[in-house]
């Protein structure tokens, strides 16, 4: 049994370590696409010596690898791993296999304050523009994880109440938006359907810094999370008898979970189907120990985010397509394909 | 041994309605205690009450003097294991990491060899070591008890509450288990408390039954005290003959007793 289990162990291992390996290919191998062709050799030298020696580098390369490719593909590589990890963590924490970063009505929350930003010109920060969008995009999305917390605060709640709980406030927040549409122009409404379908052509290395600051402190923290997440998947009533405070750590997991989600929804709009389907994949493949699940789900959702980006820049290129759409058409077959190739029974 | 003492605990889901109406008992030795009664009784909840799934609308569960709603979650968990009644577990793990999560009071994050090296043995205890690799949600009903009673015991704890533990089990399986755990007193020295509905096998291993009828205590004693003729009839409705075999009862059930 220990041979077998060590063996079982080192294969998690490298799995991991074939998907952050896949991370970093995919990451060089997508600066080398676009209308200036450079070999993916240049690319990475390109990187080596921006930062180790920039007087080597030809400034025009690395103007259009740095200030104009890589924003948008490292911003990708966090967004991903942010989606993968959230989606990962979200399932085990509500014990169900449909539950995603947006399951506590993130998305709705965020689709709001982009619409009353681009429909109504209101923003959080009173200032208008791409920083007034994003932070009214931000503490809207907030908004439906904060009455979850509230109405579970009222009792202890079951997982399943919170994600009713996220459903009803989904649908109000919905219905507000659609209003709003209503009474916006042929052109805002356009912006607002753009922003709402994800994309990331608009990213900026803040972007990428913004995200990648809460992608790195929330995978570190559900990282070290992972045994107790391992124990909340056994049941309310077992953690308990084992010592956890479920509902106490679900609260913590959903303010991680949404500050993740919120910070990448906030910049690129939905993308959808990441946080669903990369945990989903990964498990099939590792289990559900979460200690291995959720940094796989990391470099699993950043490859999977950036394939994605990378097919949506070249199919119809020169025009780009929503990275949204092209997500659920990779990840969806994807997906059923391994659905039905498994023998073993997931859920 | 941590003593175990209830004073008139009662509880209900809807206050006005209480499943346990004012139980009081104490357990303070290592030994196999049997709680039984017909269903809907406050079997399950009572358990509930003593390691703080549940907390009594009125009266107190103590812990070697101390009120158990007063201590920490994971300070009563290092004293009691715990095996629910069914499998809440939704995501595949394999065995060895469904057990393992039996360990994990101290969040320890490392697997280590004493680690696995205990939960290889309580999967021998169980006698389910073949299943160590595979998947918790692939197997049966009858295995998915075995592992979870496999989890519940691993960390040896010194008092285990166990809630059905052998209701998808079969005959031969039931017997195994239920004469594992009555020997957990005398060879780990752990206070074993199961909840019980077959008579038979619980009158053939247990220390002492606790019969509950009504939401309260009917009888509390040895099995040759407690499982008699005219408290079967009492509580559970049924006409039995009671024979002594070895010194304990064996029972001949005859037949249920109409209600009207």
């Amino acid at each position: 049994m220990m041979t077998k289990y060590h063996k079982y162990v080192v294969f998690k291992l490298m799995f991991i370590v074939a998907c952050i390996i896949a991370m970093v290919i995919v990451m060089g191998y997508a600066a080398t696409i676009g209308s200036a062709n450079y070999s993916a050799w240049d690319v990475y030298r390109d990187i080596w010596y921006h930062f180790v020696d920039p007087g080597q580098n030809n400034p025009k390369m690395d103007h259009v690898i740095f200030d104009i490719r890589l924003p948008r593909i490292m911003t990708g590589l966090v967004a991903g791993m942010s989606l993968g990890v959230a989606g990962a963590a979200m399932q085990s924490m509500m014990k169900n296999p449909l539950a995603d970063p947006y399951t506590t009505g993130i998305s709705s929350g965020a689709s709001f304050g982009a619409t009353l930003a681009l429909g109504m010109g209101i923003t959080v920060t009173g200032i208008g523009g791409t920083i007034g969008l994003v932070t009214t995009a931000f503490v809207f999305s907030l908004i439906p994880a904060a009455v979850i917390i509230l109405v579970s605060s009222l009792r202890n709640t079951s997982a399943a109440t919170m994600i009713l709980a996220g459903i009803a406030v989904m649908y109000l927040f919905n219905a507000m938006t659609t209003l709003i549409k209503l009474s916006v122009s042929e052109q805002t409404l356009s912006a607002v359907f753009q922003w709402s379908i994800g994309d990331l052509s608009t990213v900026t290395w803040t972007s990428f810094r913004v995200i990648l600051i809460f992608t790195v402190a929330g995978t570190a923290i559900l990282f070290a999370m992972s045994k107790k997440l391992n124990i909340l998947i056994t049941g309310d009533q077992n953690s308990t008898a084992l010592g956890l405070n479920a509902h106490q750590l679900r609260i913590a997991l959903l303010i991680i979970i949404s500050l993740m989600a919120a910070s990448v929804v906030c910049f690129t709009g939905i993308i959808g189907f990441i946080g669903l389907v990369a945990p989903h994949i990964v498990r099939i493949f590792l289990g559900s120990d979460n200690r291995y699940l959720i940094p796989a789900s990391a470099a699993f959702g950043a490859v999977l985010l950036m394939v994605s980006d990378l097919i949506s820049r070249v199919i119809i290129a020169p025009t780009f397509l929503p990275v949204g759409v092209i997500t659920a058409f990779i990840g969806c077959p994807m997906f059923l394909y391994l659905l039905i190739k498994q023998r073993k029974s997931m859920w | 041994m941590p003593e175990i003492r209830l004073e008139n605990i009662e509880f209900g889901y809807d206050p006005k309605i209480p499943v346990i109406k004012g139980i009081s008992y104490t357990l303070d030795k290592p030994e196999f205690v049997c709680i039984m009664g017909p269903n809907g009784v406050g079997k399950s909840t009572l358990i509930h009450c003593l390691n703080k799934i549940l907390k009594p609308t009125a009266g107190i569960v103590y812990l070697d003097g101390r009120d158990v709603q007063e201590m920490k979650l994971k300070e009563l968990a290092s004293h009691m294991g715990y095996v629910p009644a069914s499998s809440q577990d939704s995501f595949p793990l394999t065995v060895v990491d469904t057990v393992m999560v039996g360990l994990q009071n101290d969040f320890k994050f490392g697997t280590n060899a004493s680690d696995l090296q205990k939960v290889y043995d309580v999967l021998k205890l169980m006698k389910v070591e073949h299943l160590a690799m595979k998947n918790f949600n692939e197997l049966s009903a009858g295995q998915h008890q075995k592992v979870m009673l496999a989890r519940g015991l691993v960390r040896t704890p010194e008092i285990v509450l166990l809630d059905e533990p052998t209701s998808n089990l079969d005959i031969k399986h039931q017997i195994q288990v239920t004469k594992t755990l009555s020997e957990l007193p005398r060879t780990k020295g752990m206070m074993v408390i199961m909840i019980s509905h077959d008579i038979n096998i619980t009158a053939k291993y247990a220390d002492r039954i606790i019969l509950i009828s009504d939401g309260k205590v009917f009888a509390d004693g040895s099995p040759l005290e407690v499982l008699t003729k005219e408290n079967i009839r009492e509580v559970y409705d049924v006409d039995a003959d009671v024979l002594e075999i070895d010194g304990r009862p064996h029972i001949i059930l005859n037949d249920a007793i109409d209600d009207e």
